[in-house]
């Protein structure tokens, strides 16, 4: 196992850390969302369930399940988390 | 079959001489007995092979048809793929238990009968349990122990089963075993424990990540989806699967969310995708058992290329902790590539594999009209994307540079994760050649305009859920930490149960003894002080008195004589 935790002073830079093109990728992601979400004018859904075609459906559902599984599991942890040797002691 | 060899039986045999064989010769060895034995499944004639007769009872070793067939393949598959993976390991002991495991799992496939099923059950028990104690710390000593007796307990019940359904059908024969009756109840829940059913899941997260590097990444593939086979040959269209496999598929997502050993998440998120595959059995359908069949054969790939690309990190970092990776993408670019394929495909982004197989299942459950389980599965897709296709690369390569610079990944490592990440893109791109080996004839067409288009709203706004939560510093941070999962009802309520049994039980012996110390002291005191050197019966007399004594006595019984 090779852990080399000191840094090079040739450790070059690399796109990703400069927080303005972290900044760009998001953006970049709002907007793609944006056009996904306003794709479905232009077609017919087919559906099996009458709310699948509700405009937006998917995409908001997605975002809402998301935030709802990240909130529910914030508060989860407060009753299941223990210190990493737990079973240990 | 080759000559006569039943599928397995080959590997497990040939594992045997490989300890003997010197380094390189060993693992041309090892490569070859997969290769050669998926070889020999190409073009095997459907039918039932190997039926012998033991004290009145008929055994099929072999059962030749499309899905034990389509089992066989993708198992002989993930084991060449593990075994080139592992080919750095010089330990032998990995290299036999993960063949014999591998055999094992393929015989238990192609069992005609329950029997030859318990047989090569508990081979994959025994075989596989070694790949966890190979990491040789007492923690994977103890995970390794409660994994086999969990394990073992499978195969009890399955044999216990078996023997109650000879007893009430008069046949042995694997077929359809349905929950009517005590023989199907043991049966199921044979196949739910090695399923990893609510409740009886733990034994899997508790495990894996406990396993050698390689290690985990052959028990990924083979324990659970054997499970999901012999579910599918033997409870297909039972109703209760349907419930089941939906609590399996939402249930371990939120404690992947909080998870912070990769691997484990990785364990979890296994579980949700075995869930898919267990409503897709309780459907019964023949789209949905085709959805199951080519779930599982997608999935065994990503997820071994998931655990692959977890096991070269925790290689080259010697941890695999959330809280303490980031920032690896620039030491192993490579292994982030395909590591991001591998969330890509468990996601089902369109044209990895996880799109064209998982669709079948939530198609069958739109069709069927299961409006709730739909809602969940599409709950645990958005959830699985969020966990596995973003937590796990996004903790791994990028988040905040941990500072850790390390070597990429070994060669052999490497072309593993190529070949692999290969297959799942070209699935997702191609899928008719799986198709074509589903048990049943697909008339499914992936690729529809509402299909991508859905799909993509759903996962990107996931994604952008994701992000907002991070950007706004709600998203729970990477924590070193354990959480309490159903195994602390073993692990921990059990062992303060039996500690207060035993307390309880040390006390009321040692009352027991007290009292009869007690007792016995006041008996000694006693005894002392009648017989003791100051005891009146200890005395010395005198002669004359005794004389008198023995006078006095002998004129009292002349008296009461005569009264």
């Amino acid at each position: 196992m090779t852990r080399k935790t000191d840094r090079t002073p040739e450790d070059k830079r690399y796109w990703l850390d400069d927080s303005r093109n972290v900044d760009k990728i998001f953006w970049a992601l709002v907007l793609i969302c944006f056009l996904l979400f306003g794709a479905d004018a232009f077609y017919t859904k087919k559906v099996h369930f009458p709310f699948e075609g509700w405009f937006g459906f998917f995409g908001i559902f997605g975002f809402v399940a998301c935030v709802g599984l990240v909130l529910a599991a914030k508060e989860l942890r407060k009753v299941l988390k223990r210190d990493e040797d737990y079973y240990d002691r | 079959m080759i000559g006569s060899i039943p599928p397995g039986l080959l590997l497990v045999l040939g594992a045997l001489v490989a300890p003997v064989l010197p380094g390189r010769v060993r693992n041309v060895y090892l490569l070859a007995l997969p290769a050669v034995g998926l070889a020999g499944l190409i073009g095997l004639e459907h039918g039932i092979y190997g039926e012998f007769e033991v004290f009145g009872y008929q055994l099929a070793v072999v059962r030749v048809d499309k899905l034990s067939l389509l089992f066989g393949y993708i198992f002989h598959i993930a084991a060449l793929l593990s075994v080139i993976y592992a080919l750095h390991v010089t330990d032998r002991v990995q290299a036999v238990a993960g063949m014999v495991y591998v055999g094992s799992a393929v015989g238990a496939v192609f069992a005609g009968d329950l029997i030859t099923l318990f047989i090569y059950w508990e081979g994959t028990a025994v075989a596989s349990v070694f790949l966890i104690w190979a990491r040789r710390t007492e923690r994977a000593y103890n995970a390794g122990m409660r994994y086999l007796i969990i394990q073992v307990g499978s195969g009890v019940l399955l044999l216990a089963g078996a023997i109650v359904h000879v007893a009430e059908s008069g046949s042995l024969a694997f077929d359809r075993i349905g929950l009517d009756g005590l023989a199907g109840t043991l049966i199921f829940l044979a196949f739910g424990i090695k399923c990893a059913f609510p409740l009886l899941h733990n034994w899997l997260q508790d495990a894996y990540p406990e396993a050698t590097v390689t290690g985990t990444v052959f028990l990924s593939a083979f324990t659970t989806k054997l499970a999901v086979y012999a579910l599918a040959r033997g409870f297909a269209g039972t109703e209760m699967l349907i419930w089941i496999g939906a609590t399996m598929t939402a249930f371990p997502i939120f404690y992947a969310v909080i998870e912070n050993d990769l691997r484990r998440v990785l364990a979890y998120s296994l579980n949700n995708q075995l869930g898919f595959m267990v409503v897709g059995i309780g459907i019964g359908t023949e789209l949905s058992l085709n959805g199951t069949a080519a779930h599982a054969f997608s999935h065994i790939l990503y997820k071994a290329l998931l655990f692959m690309s977890m096991g070269a990190v925790l290689l080259r970092t010697g941890t695999i902790k959330g809280s303490e990776l980031g920032g690896l993408y620039k030491s192993m670019p490579l292994t982030t590539g395909f590591c991001i394929v591998g969330a890509a495909s468990i996601s089902a982004f369109p044209l990895f594999s996880g799109f064209i197989s998982k669709s079948l299942i939530l198609t069958a459950a739109a069709d069927g009209h299961y409006t709730l389980t739909w809602l969940v599965l599409l709950f645990a897709s958005a959830g699985v994307f969020h966990h596995s296709g973003i937590k796990i690369p996004y903790f791994a390569f990028f988040a905040h540079d941990s500072g850790i610079r390390c070597k990429e990944a070994p060669i052999n490592m490497l072309v593993a994760m190529g070949i692999t990440a290969f297959l799942c893109v070209a699935i997702g791109v191609w899928p008719d050649p799986l198709y074509a080996l589903l048990p049943y004839p697909v008339d499914y067409a992936p690729y529809t305009t509402t299909h991508v288009i859905t799909q993509l709203q759903l996962l990107l706004f996931s994604a952008l859920a994701f992000a907002v939560l991070m950007r706004t510093g709600i998203y729970p941070p990477e924590q070193r930490s354990v959480n309490l999962d159903f195994d602390w009802s073993y692990r921990r309520l059990l062992l303060v149960v039996a500690s207060f049994a035993m307390a309880y039980g040390r006390s009321t012996r040692e009352r027991l003894i007290a009292t009869a110390e007690r007792r016995i002291e006041r008996f000694i005191a006693r005894l002392y002080h009648h017989h003791g050197p100051q005891g009146p019966l200890a005395r010395t007399w005198l002669t004359g008195s005794t004389a008198l004594w023995m006078a006095l006595l002998l004129g009292t019984y002349l008296l009461l004589y005569y009264v």
